[in-house]
């Protein structure tokens, strides 16, 4: 395990206290946001998104702001990648390295923000987001982009590929784990509730699954995580902008089931 | 006839596989079970059953391809290839990655069980994915030989099983076209399991037979040499037998003897809806690709007065 592995391995930073981060007015961004927060300045700079990856955002958008379904999951993949994930930039096909797939493929600018902060690419490459030689698209490939798993855009295709990643790792004996976010929009499609049947009925803890809501479905999903609890998932929701949460929950394995995270944005 | 069928020549050919290649796995939607009990007990990581659903099957064989494997996704022609289309397509052809598709039924082996259990689309769709290989064996030792050469070549492959076999086994290689005989009037390219009936009907007929294992990529080369052989070129005139839907490897032809001018007749399933119930030997029959349904179609085309 490279040194950083160590340092983003799940359980080598001090625990959180619980409470009084509970679902409320989102937290202001930037280096200062946050800080007001009485008793957690020290957590200040971790519980918020830099402002450097908002920076690498506008860079490729050209705006200030951006598309909901960028930032319905700016929060939860920088949790993601720089407290969770066991991953090296600079090696991003390592076998030994945490899985993350993004299934939606929408909205892509802040998981590449977040790879270009992380140095998986130069920060340059956000500059020519969706030009003709740029690697990043409208939707993440694969073949172009280091840190991207799995190229994405159609919806419901990611979820179920990453319960064959999923039962790859358990055939090759591995420890490394398989995040992967869908979108609540998604959670339209069939494939969808497939592999929430299928892995709902596998031992597969390996598997942890992000399903942000930010309330976009057509469709109203309704207690979503009690729909996969009844699958079969270790399931539950939290506040899609609480960092110490988000963390907590994707670092409380079930010891047997698959886990499903409803991320709850407010719409 | 061979012994075994395409289908049961399937699951003795992936279970050798699978006790001598570790990478190699099976997901499956609850048709062909059977074939497999020996692998699921032998190597219970690499045969999953994931259940009646196939978009998910197609999924997780790419997430099992991401790490490494050699998936292999089976069911019945539809449902392994027109059902789940847009995962193969999305999963393994523009993720660029290898994996195997093998379906049973063919067009119409289940031939009482409506269109719904038929496949004659297979070809014509997998046809137009960037990067796909397709596979049509003529006997259940030709898919042994096939899928060996094939499997692990790092590309999405299909392989379409048939009932339906030709007697004897022909010495093929992936990726090429065989020439059963040489003769002038026209060139036959015959594909799977119709070599037997294009044999029989133009067995008096002084044509060349060119025998497709491998539909793509298509052995253009062959064609182009056997068309265009001798003063005696046949090569103006191609005619193509296909189990699928007709003139779906039309292009091929074309594009492969161009720039000369070609006359093609292509025979194969014509696209209509089948509404009757029956062995696939009586679908041939109706849909004109018996021996002599194809005979009297080369007849015609060739002007060849009837016998």
């Amino acid at each position: 395990m490279t040194a950083t592995h160590a340092r983003q391995c799940e359980g080598s930073r001090p625990g959180v206290a619980a409470g009084g981060r509970g679902r409320g007015p989102r937290p202001e961004r930037g280096a200062a946001g946050g800080a007001r927060r009485a008793g957690v300045a020290a957590y200040a700079a971790r519980v918020t998104v830099p402002a450097r990856v908002e920076t690498l955002m506008a860079m490729a958008s050209g705006d200030e702001k951006h598309d909901p379904s960028a930032h319905s999951t700016l929060d939860i993949l920088w949790v993601l990648y720089d407290r969770v994930l066991r991953i090296d930039p600079r090696h991003p096909r390592s076998e030994d390295r945490d899985r993350f797939l993004l299934s939606k493929g929408h909205g892509p600018l802040a998981l590449f923000a977040i790879l270009a902060a992380k140095g998986f690419f130069p920060a340059e490459e956000m500059a020519r987001f969706e030009t003709w030689d740029g690697i990043l698209g409208g939707h993440p490939d694969r073949n172009r982009v280091p840190g991207i798993e799995i190229s994405t855009g159609s919806l419901g295709h990611g979820f179920p590929m990453a319960v064959g990643v999923a039962l790859a790792l358990r055939a090759k004996g591995s420890d490394r784990r398989v995040y992967v976010l869908i979108g609540d929009g998604e959670a339209n499609e069939g494939s969808v509730w497939e592999t929430a049947l299928l892995a709902g009925s596998l031992e597969l803890p390996a598997l942890r699954a992000i399903l942000v809501n930010n309330h976009s479905s057509t469709r109203p999903l309704g207690d979503v995580a009690a729909k996969f609890a009844a699958f079969g998932w270790a399931a539950q929701t939290v506040d899609g902008r609480d960092h110490e949460a988000l963390y907590r929950a994707l670092t409380t394995p079930d010891p047997v089931r698959p886990t499903m995270i409803v991320a709850e944005i407010a719409g | 006839m061979t012994e075994a069928t395409m289908r049961e020549q399937m699951g003795s050919t992936l279970q050798d596989l699978m006790d001598t290649d570790p990478r190699l796995a099976v997901v499956l939607a609850d048709i062909s079970t059977g074939y497999f009990e020996r692998a699921a007990a032998a190597h219970p990581n690499r045969v999953i059953g994931v259940g009646i659903m196939e978009q998910t099957a197609v999924s997780l064989a790419a997430g099992l391809a991401l790490e490494g494997f050699i998936p292999v996704v089976h069911s019945i022609t539809p449902f392994v290839v027109e059902r789940p289309f847009e995962q193969i397509k999305d999963d393994f052809c523009y993720q660029r990655l290898g994996g195997n598709f093998i379906s049973t039924g063919a067009s119409y082996d289940y031939g009482t069980d409506g269109m719904t259990h038929y496949g004659m689309g297979d070809v014509p769709i997998l046809r137009t994915l960037p990067g796909m290989e397709i596979v049509v064996p003529g006997t259940p030792r030709e898919f042994d030989v096939l899928f060996r050469a094939a499997y692990a070549d790092g590309a999405p492959t299909y392989f379409r099983l048939a009932a339906q076999a030709n007697a004897a086994d022909r010495p093929v290689s992936f990726g090429q076209l065989e020439v059963v005989r040489r003769g002038s009037r026209a060139c036959v390219v015959a594909v799977g399991p119709m070599l037997d009936r294009v044999i029989e009907a133009v067995k008096d007929l002084h044509v060349t037979i060119l025998y497709c294992t491998t539909v793509a990529p298509f052995d253009a080369e062959t064609l182009r040499a056997e068309a265009l052989r001798g003063e005696a070129a046949p090569g103006a005139s191609v005619i193509l037998v296909e189990p699928y839907y007709e003139a779906t490897l039309v292009p091929e032809i074309v594009a492969a003897l161009k720039p000369r001018a070609v006359r093609v007749e292509a025979i194969g399933v014509p696209r209509r809806i089948v509404s009757h119930y029956g062995s696939a030997s009586e679908h041939d029959a109706d849909l004109g690709l018996d021996a002599s349904g194809i005979r009297a179609r080369i007849e015609a085309f060739l002007g060849v007065a009837r016998a």
